[in-house]
């Protein structure tokens, strides 16, 4: 193989892999930026990936090849609703905010188990589903030389709209009145409140979105990825998703790059075995590789990362 | 780690209690046992795949049956099986079919091996099994699979269907088990074609399946045309990476590990074959021992070619003709022991020697 074949299994692996956590990482970006801990972003990425699998089952002989995108949707309105009982539990009741997280995640395994048992006569797991995302070439642009190659061949759409997704998400924190309102909400919850923003309002928003992103995640990732549901499905990938957001500081651009930048050394480490010299290194190594990139980067490069200042406190009206 | 935590304080408040009772209850339960001593009964706790998992739990069920109608026991009362909802649920399971006094009790699958070494402890008198685990115990049999056999017999056919003389082998995590898949995949290939390549690698999980793809990937795009996974949820994407490039009109193909998995390469349908374990006939085999009270426990049984615990998948859509009597001459010549498969890199370092 030569190095450009190479260097394009990388980048297309970097794509197909990391789309899921940036979906799943924005959401957690929402979320926290309200001051909200989300550490249930695993449970509503399990959620997602569920929904998103069982309603691709249930609907593909009526739809055909249109029913994954439905199943997006279906995901991400039943992650919402589900997101909202985070919301529930943390911001009307004043919850712990890391308890109600872990609360939803065990939840999400219990219900989505038990109910595909209910569903499809007592099996485990589900079936295959038919109609999946799959990896195409983008028309003209997958015929530019090199470029073309490297990242417009065998990806799924969903990645590009994850990355556009960045893009948008950035604009509407940093560049609308209600991104503003929401970082206010987050650093300062009481003066937000005495400026007239509903603090209330926003969090609850925030978590919904939150959730609808993440259920988008995790039914990309089921979709595109694992073609069926099982307890094991998404098993942890809901936590990178959250150490991609705190890695990218809380921002929708640093978030999209910390988790392209996870995928990317995933593929290194596989793709390192066809790699001259390289390939003589003990195995080891290159499964380590991308973790030592990781703690790497995290101590050498990003800095201290700070969270939002209200971050996992409750807002109590008239407390100071 | 809460969960497990949690779980583990559950199981042991589970069996301690349970435990409890068994004690108390011994002596009456031996009368009756001997009374009724003509009456076999044989019950199976299936892991939480339940046991229509078109794997080991229903397979497991199928030599049940097999030995119901062959020795005229009743479903319900000869044979009976129990579904675990849940991982609780594995210990009443067991207990429930110990405290009936079931002559043999399995558990299905290596998730229930722990399980089964508790509940055997506390009914001596009671034989137990596990399939595809060890467990130690002299009241329990493990039953376990030459998987470095059936694993040939799949190399054979990779051989046999190259295009491009470059096949894969993706591992779950690198153990003495997987081993004896990638060894034997080896052997079987070699021993058809020398001159055909063979590329492995470990995903370093079992679970990741987007690892999968990314690995598959990275073999299909050096030419690989079929890759043998023994990776469990990581082979998932190992189908996905292939049914994709099937899509595209790219010829790869899959070989499926465990139990017949032609369904997972559906619709593109691109499953060659499968390394089968023949769970039923090890379910039957070791059953109908107990009935002539011949079975001893606290033995591994080791099922491969001879006792027909592994194989090809019985789809064989896939192959091109005369490919399946090719499969059944190297059967032959594995039992005749013309052939001796490797289990390990030791042995195949040895076996590579023989081939030139």
């Amino acid at each position: 193989m030569d190095f450009l074949d190479i260097l394009a299994i990388i980048t297309t692996a970097t794509l197909y892999t990391s789309a899921p956590l940036v979906f799943t990482a924005l959401g957690g970006v929402f979320s926290e930026r309200s001051g909200v801990v989300n550490i249930a972003l695993e449970g509503l990425m399990l959620f997602g990936a569920f929904i998103g699998i069982v309603s691709t089952l249930l609907l593909e002989n009526k739809f055909g090849e249109i029913t994954p995108w439905l199943a997006l949707l279906f995901a991400a309105v039943g992650s919402g609703i589900f997101a909202s009982l985070h919301a529930l539990a943390s911001i009307t009741f004043k919850a712990d905010q890391t308890v109600s997280g872990v609360a939803i995640n065990f939840m999400a395994l219990g219900i989505s188990v038990f109910a595909i048992k209910k569903i499809f006569d007592g099996k485990g797991q589900t079936d295959f589903i038919q109609n999946r995302i799959d990896k195409i070439d983008i028309p003209v642009l997958s015929d530019i030389p090199i470029i073309g190659d490297l990242f417009f061949q065998s990806v799924p759409l969903t990645s590009y709209i994850a990355i556009v997704l960045a893009f948008i998400v950035w604009f509407i924190i940093f560049k609308t009145p209600f991104g503003l309102r929401l970082r206010a909400v987050g650093e300062h919850p009481a003066a937000a409140d005495t400026m007239g923003i509903n603090v209330i309002k926003m969090r609850y928003t925030a978590v919904i979105i939150s959730g609808m992103l993440a259920g988008i995640g995790g039914a990309v990732y089921a979709i595109s990825i694992s073609g069926n549901f099982s307890s094991v499905t998404i098993a942890g990938q809901g936590f990178l998703a959250l150490a991609a957001m705190i890695f990218g500081k809380w921002h929708p651009l640093g978030t999209l790059a910390a988790a392209m930048f996870f995928g990317f050394a995933q593929a290194l480490g596989i793709t390192g075995a066809y790699i001259p010299i390289v390939k003589d290194l003990p195995s080891a190594f290159l499964t380590m590789l991308p973790y030592v990139l990781t703690i790497l980067a995290l101590t050498g490069f990003v800095g201290r990362a700070e969270a939002p200042k209200a971050l996992g406190i409750p807002y109590e009206k008239g407390k100071r | 780690m809460k969960k497990t935590g949690l779980f583990l304080s559950l199981v042991l408040a589970t069996s301690t209690f349970l435990g409890a009772c068994g004690t108390t209850k011994e002596t009456g339960e031996k009368d009756t046992a001997e009374k009724k001593e003509n009456k076999f009964k044989v019950g199976m706790v299936t892991d939480t795949g339940g046991v229509d998992d078109k794997s080991f739990n229903q397979s497991a069920w199928e030599g049940m049956q097999r030995l119901g109608k062959e020795e005229g026991l009743e479903e319900g009362k000869g044979y009976k099986y129990l579904q675990s909802n849940s991982d609780s649920e594995y210990v009443p399971n067991l207990t429930t079919f110990a405290e009936g006094g079931y002559n043999l009790t399995y558990g299905i699958g290596f998730l229930l091996a722990d399980h089964v070494g508790t509940v055997a402890k506390q009914y001596p008198n009671q034989q137990f099994a596990i399939v595809d685990s060890v467990v130690e115990g002299d009241n329990v049999t493990s039953i376990t699979f030459k998987e470095h056999q059936g694993s040939f017999l799949v190399g054979v056919l990779a051989a046999l269907n190259t295009k491009t003389n470059k096949v894969g082998f993706i591992g779950g995590v690198k153990s003495d088990l997987i081993s004896k898949f990638e060894v034997g995949f080896r052997a079987g290939v070699k021993s058809v074609n020398p001159k055909v390549e063979i590329i492995s690698q470990y995903a370093d999980s079992f679970v990741d399946t987007a690892k999968g793809t990314s690995i598959a990937s990275a073999m299909y795009g050096q030419k690989v045309d079929i890759i043998y996974h023994a990776a469990g949820n990581v082979g998932n994407g190992v189908f996905t990476e292939a049914k994709n490039r099937a899509k595209k009109g790219e010829k790869v193909w899959v070989i499926g590990v465990d139990r017949d998995q032609h369904n997972e390469g559906m619709p593109e349908n691109v499953t060659l074959t499968s390394m089968v374990k023949r769970v039923d006939n090890a379910v039957f085999e070791v059953s109908k021992k107990a009935l002539d009270g011949t079975l001893k426990g606290g033995e591994i049984v080791e099922f491969g070619l001879e006792e027909k615990g592994v194989g090809i998948a019985p789809t064989t859509s896939n192959l091109q003709e005369g490919q399946v009597d090719k499969v059944k001459e190297y059967e032959e010549k594995i039992l005749s022991g013309e052939i001796k498969v490797p289990s390990s890199e030791k042995e195949y370092t040895e076996f590579e020697k023989t081939l030139k």
